[in-house]
C-alpha cells in the first residue's frame, strides 16, 4: 500500500479560535492508482493534499507513506522524502523566474543527494512531455500550457512514488486544460500514482477514483463509471 | 556539493544581474569602504615612509641636547617655544672634549632666530642661525663657494656671514656675493661663502638661512647667553647610548646638579634613533586608526545588505516555498542565501579593491610630481584584508536574512502572494 491515513486531523489556531479543516479521514491509496480529491472550496482538500504532500503536518491521526509513519520526521526528514517520493504539480505552475526550461527541471536534482548527470534526465523527461524544443527558453518566454507541462516534467523528474496536482488546469484554457489531462493520464496509464485536486466534477472526472471532501470529512469514496478520456493528440506520440 | 555551489553562484550572479541598479547600490557601501581602506592603508604607508625617510636623513648617528628638562611622555618645554637658558656654549665645549665623552666626533650649538638682512637696496627676512665651525661636519652641509667660518670665527665676534642657497639668490641674484657687505641689524657682515641647496631635511628647509658665528650671533645680534640647541655627531650608532650618557654626566657636573636619576636635569638628550621608534610608534597608530574608521563604513554598508537581503527573503518566499517543495532542506536554503550575500560583498570588495589602488597610484603620482620621496605601497596584506574583510560582511550580515528564510515553512512559503 502506497499511503494510508487513519483518523486525520487538522485543526488551525489563532489566538483563541481553533477552526478544525479536516476531522477525521480515513482512506488508502494503492501504487497505480488515478485518484481525484474533489470538494468545494473550503472543504479542506487542498489541505488534505498539502498533509499528504509531506508540506504540512495534521494535527492528529496517523499516515504512512510506503508503510512507514512519516508523522514524527523532522523537516530535513520531510523535505528529503518529497524529494525522492514526490511530485508537485500547482494551479500557479510555480516555476523559477529568469531561469530556463531545463534548469527548472534540473532543481529536484540539484537537492538529491543521489544522482549523476542530472543534464539528460531531465531533458528526456521534458522530451517526454513534447518541450523537447524549448529546454533553453526563459519561463517567461514560454506559454500557460507550456509552463504547467514544464512543472509536470519537474514533478516527474526524480521518478517519483505519488504526483501531485493541485487545480493543474485553473490558470488554463481549455485546450491547454486537455493536454495536461492527457499527460496525467498518460502518465497514469505508464504506472504512476497520480492525485488530482480539483473542485470540478469534469475535471475529477478523469480520474479512476473519487474522493469527495466536504465539511472536513470524507462524504463519498468511489470508483469512476464513465471516466473521460482527455485526447488532444497534439504532443503525445 | 560543487555543483550546488556552482549552481548557487550562477543562480545569485543572475539575480544581482537583473537587479543592476539596487544591487549597485547595495554594494556602494561596500565599494567605498573596502576603497577607503586600501587607501588610507596605503597613504598611510607611504606617509610613514616620507617622515621616516626625512628622519634618517638627519642621520641616526645624531644626538640632540635640547635646553629644559623633558616633560613626562613628552617634548622638553623649549621645543613649544618657552625659552629656556640652561645650555651654553661652554656646555657645548665640555661636550666636544674627549675626556668627557670620548664617542662625540663633532658638535654644533646653535642660537637661532629672525631676521631681517639687506644688501644694498635689496632686503629679504630669513631665518638667522647662529651656530658653530662643527655644522658642516654635523649636518652634511656643502660648501658651493668661499668658506664656512672657522673656529676662531665662532668666539672672536668676526662679524662674518655663511648664506644658504635661498638666502643668497634673494639678496644677490645672479651677482657674486663673495666679500660683498649685508647688513643685520645695522651692522655689516662679511658674505664669506655659499651653501649648496640642500632642500628640506626634516622639515626645515636649510636654504633659507644665514649662517653667522655664534657668539657673533648672540652677541650682537640677539643679546643673549644661552644656545637653543646642540647636536652631536657620535662616532658609531652603536655608541649612541653610551655617549648620551656621557652627555648627562658631564652636564650633570656642570650644572651641579647631584639627582643622577635625570628627575632634576635641566637639559633633555635625545637621539634620533630614538625619535624614528617613537614616530614609527605614532604612525603607525594613526594608520590602524584611520584604517578602523574606514572600516566602520563597512559595518555601514553591511547593514545595508542585510535590509536588501531581507527584502529579498520576502520578495522571493514562492521561490523559497518551491524549493522547499521540491527537497531542498534548511541548509540548502541558508547557503543559497548566504551564497548570494557573499557574491554581493565579494564583489563589492574587489570593485573597492580597484578603485583603491586606482586612487593609491593616483596619489604617490601626484607625491611624486610634488618631488616627495612618496613610496607606492598597496600591500598584499591590505587586499587579503579587504577581500577577508568583505566575505566576512556577507557571511555575518547574510546570517540573519538567510537563518529567516531556511526557517519558512513550505506551505506558508507557497501560500505567499
Amino acid at each position: 500500500m502506497l499511503i494510508q491515513v487513519r483518523n486525520l486531523a487538522k485543526n488551525f489556531v489563532n489566538g483563541e479560535i481553533t477552526t478544525k479543516v479536516l476531522n477525521g479521514v480515513s482512506f488508502d491509496i494503492d501504487n497505480g492508482e488515478f485518484l481525484a480529491i474533489m470538494g468545494p472550496s473550503g472543504s479542506g482538500k487542498s489541505t488534505l493534499m498539502h498533509i499528504l504532500g509531506l508540506l504540512d503536518r495534521a494535527s492528529h491521526g496517523k499516515y504512512y507513506l510506503e508503510g512507514k509513519d512519516v508523522t514524527k520526521l523532522n523537516d530535513d526528514e520531510l523535505a528529503d522524502l518529497r524529494n525522492r517520493k514526490i511530485g508537485f504539480v500547482f494551479q500557479s505552475f510555480n516555476l523559477l523566474p529568469r531561469t530556463t526550461v531545463l534548469e527548472n527541471v534540473i532543481l529536484p536534482l540539484t537537492y538529491s543527494k543521489h544522482r549523476a548527470n542530472p543534464s539528460p534526465r531531465a531533458r528526456k523527461v521534458l522530451e517526454s512531455v513534447g518541450l523537447g524544443h524549448r529546454l533553453n527558453f526563459y519561463t517567461n518566454q514560454i506559454s500557460g500550457g507550456e509552463k504547467q507541462r514544464v512543472a509536470i516534467a519537474r514533478a516527474l523528474v526524480n521518478d517519483p512514488a505519488v504526483i501531485f496536482a493541485d487545480e493543474p488546469t485553473g490558470n488554463l484554457d481549455s485546450k491547454s486544460g486537455i493536454q495536461i489531462m492527457e499527460i496525467l493520464q498518460k502518465l497514469n496509464s505508464d504506472g504512476h500514482t497520480i492525485v488530482l485536486v480539483t473542485h470540478e466534477t469534469y475535471t475529477s472526472e478523469h480520474a479512476k477514483r473519487i474522493i469527495k471532501i466536504k465539511d472536513g470529512s470524507v462524504e463519498e469514496d468511489y470508483q469512476v463509471k464513465s471516466r473521460r478520456i482527455a485526447r488532444d493528440g497534439a504532443m503525445l506520440k | 556539493m560543487l555543483d550546488f555551489y556552482k549552481q548557487g553562484i550562477k543562480i545569485s550572479t543572475r539575480a544581482l544581474l537583473t537587479n543592476k541598479g539596487r544591487s549597485f547600490l547595495t554594494m556602494l557601501g561596500i565599494i567605498i569602504g573596502v576603497a577607503a581602506v586600501i587607501i588610507i592603508m596605503a597613504v598611510g604607508a607611504g606617509a610613514q615612509s616620507l617622515i621616516i625617510n626625512q628622519v634618517k636623513s638627519l642621520g641616526t648617528d645624531i644626538v640632540g641636547v635640547l635646553p629644559g628638562a623633558s616633560e613626562e611622555e613628552g617634548p622638553p618645554a623649549s621645543v613649544m617655544g618657552i625659552v629656556i637658558t640652561t645650555l651654553t656654549y661652554e656646555d657645548a665645549l665640555a661636550l666636544s672634549d674627549k675626556r668627557n665623552a670620548p664617542n662625540v666626533l663633532e658638535m654644533v650649538a646653535y642660537y637661532k632666530g629672525m631676521g631681517t638682512v639687506s644688501w644694498g637696496a635689496n632686503s629679504y627676512d630669513t631665518n638667522l642661525s647662529g651656530s658653530t665651525s662643527g655644522y658642516l661636519i654635523v649636518e652634511n652641509g656643502d660648501i658651493e663657494e668661499g668658506r664656512f667660518f672657522t673656529k676662531e670665527e665662532e668666539t672672536n665676534l668676526a662679524k662674518v656671514a655663511v648664506l644658504g642657497s635661498a638666502a643668497k639668490k634673494e639678496l644677490f641674484g645672479e651677482s657674486d656675493p663673495i666679500g660683498q657687505k649685508i647688513k643685520i641689524k645695522k651692522q655689516n657682515f662679511e658674505v664669506i661663502g655659499v651653501m649648496k641647496e640642500r632642500g628640506t631635511v626634516a622639515f626645515q628647509n636649510n636654504d633659507d638661512q644665514v649662517f653667522l658665528p655664534l657668539k657673533t650671533m648672540q652677541k650682537l645680534i640677539a643679546g643673549v647667553n644661552h644656545v637653543s640647541m646642540m647636536r652631536l655627531k657620535i662616532d658609531n650608532q652603536a655608541n649612541a647610548a653610551r655617549a648620551m650618557e656621557d652627555i648627562k654626566l658631564t652636564l650633570r657636573e656642570r650644572h651641579e646638579i647631584k639627582d643622577q636619576s635625570g628627575a632634576n636635569d635641566d637639559f633633555t638628550v635625545t637621539s634620533s634613533a630614538q625619535a624614528l621608534d617613537m614616530i614609527t610608534i605614532i604612525t603607525d597608530a594613526l594608520k590602524f586608526f584611520l584604517a578602523a574608521m574606514a572600516a566602520l563604513s563597512l559595518l555601514v554598508g553591511g547593514i545595508g545588505i542585510m535590509n536588501i537581503m531581507l527584502v529579498s527573503v520576502t520578495e522571493r518566499t514562492r521561490e523559497i516555498g518551491l524549493r522547499k517543495a521540491v527537497g531542498a532542506n534548511g541548509k540548502s536554503i541558508m547557503t543559497q542565501f548566504l551564497l548570494e550575500a557573499i557574491t554581493i560583498t565579494l564583489s563589492g570588495g574587489v570593485i573597492g579593491i580597484v578603485i583603491g589602488a586606482l586612487i593609491s597610484v593616483l596619489i604617490a603620482v601626484g607625491a611624486r610630481v610634488l618631488n616627495y620621496d612618496w613610496d607606492l605601497v598597496v600591500s598584499p596584506f591590505s587586499i587579503g584584508l579587504a577581500l577577508a574583510v568583505s566575505v566576512a560582511v556577507g557571511l555575518i550580515f547574510g546570517l540573519y536574512p538567510a537563518s529567516k528564510a531556511s526557517k519558512l515553512q513550505p506551505i506558508e512559503a507557497l501560500r505567499h502572494e
